[in-house]
């Protein structure tokens, strides 16, 4: 299995065409190849944090700044990000655009993965965060677009969890 | 030194500038010197002030940014200084009142307590090019000073004591600051 080309590529003009112009990440294998169309577009700003609880502060800062701005991390990253998620965005009602790759989950190979995988539906409900399954590249742009919008209006996280089927081919 | 002259001596020069400060005794040093709407008071979220600084920062170049931050909470995201030196920004100011204390959650010694840990000289491995370190108000002042000036992101480490404010509480609530700081970036006209 290899990651897909072209599905990288609707994600990534799905998040351009929900009209962000600014991206936090930290890159992982699912989302490398939309990010490094993220670095070569110059009208995109990709900043590339050490800790996806750095990207919460970030995203909030570029909320503060008036700025369109989506969160893309692996679901260990979101576990990782909890603190931020819970005692700066819900606290103070920032929004926040998170797609998350869904590692672990149906499909996965690799064991390390897995507890993760498992228990990240149900760390979003018990966080209040909704969420849908991105998996039909032709319904990823919306999902994107309506999870933003969704995250601007309530004024809370919105989270689209990227799937195999999505991120993955077979060659 | 104590982090209360640090932020009177600073106080005057904030008008223009959008404030980030951590919690607890940062925090209420600086409402009680006068709360003004570019004020952001993290009151949680330890160690995040720094990434919503640089977030505010690199989307408005035309606003000088201004961090207050402590040990305690900067140990809790050292990666901030690494990402500072990859996207540097040219209008961020840094400020880290160092008092070795966790002060605000119960005054237990923090890692620079014994002077085995050097948060300047981490920034400066980080890559951040402009690192003061001061340890009295006259270097603090000469710091904040050439900070304000300067195009490029600064990190300013300022060794206080651990001593803070005999009382805590805000007329401001917290999503409320969150809407009208970013309500006073928003009305603030931007420079093209």
């Amino acid at each position: 299995m290899t990651v897909s080309y072209e599905h990288s590529k609707i994600v990534y003009e799905g998040i351009r065409a929900a009209g962000i112009r600014s991206i936090s990440a930290l890159p992982e294998t699912w989302l490398g190849l939309l990010l490094q169309r993220a670095e070569d577009d110059p009208e995109m700003t990709l900043i590339q944090v050490t800790k996806e609880e750095e990207a919460i502060g970030i995203a909030a800062g570029a909320y503060f700044a008036g700025e369109p701005h989506v969160l893309l991390m692996q679901n260990h990253g979101f576990l990782a990000a909890i603190n931020g998620i819970v005692s700066l965005a819900q606290l103070y009602h920032v929004p926040l655009c998170m797609l998350i790759a869904l590692r672990g989950h149906w499909g996965e190979p690799y064991p390390w993965h897995t507890r993760g995988g498992i228990v990240t539906e149900e760390v979003l409900r018990a966080l209040d965060i909704p969420f849908e399954y991105a998996r039909d590249p032709e319904r990823v742009a919306q999902q994107i677009r309506e999870g933003y919008t969704l995250s601007r209006s309530s004024l809370w996280p919105t989270a689209l969890l990227l799937t195999r089927d999505l991120m993955e081919e077979y060659p | 030194m104590e982090r209360r002259h640090c932020l009177e001596l600073m106080y005057p020069e904030l008008e223009d500038k959008a404030v980030v400060t951590i919690m607890g005794a940062c925090a209420q040093e600086l409402y009680d010197l006068g709360h003004r709407e570019n004020f952001f008071y993290l009151q949680h979220a330890m160690g995040l002030a720094s990434s919503i600084g640089l977030g505010v920062a690199l989307h408005r170049p035309d606003t000088k940014v201004v961090v207050l931050d402590g040990d305690g909470s900067v140990l809790m995201n050292l990666g901030t200084f690494a990402t500072l030196a990859r996207y540097p920004p040219a209008n961020l100011v840094h400020v880290v009142f160092d008092n070795g204390s966790l002060l605000s959650t119960g005054g237990f010694e923090t890692q620079t307590t014994h002077g085995t840990t050097d948060l300047a000289g981490i920034a400066r491995a980080s890559g951040i090019e402009h690192v003061a370190h001061a340890d009295d108000v006259m270097a603090f002042g000469e710091a904040v000073i050439e900070a304000f000036e300067r195009e490029g992101p600064s990190v300013i480490v300022a060794r206080v004591k651990a001593v803070g404010p005999d009382h805590y509480g805000m007329d401001l609530h917290l999503p409320e600051n969150a809407f009208r700081f970013a309500r006073w970036l928003s009305e603030r006209p931007r420079a093209s």
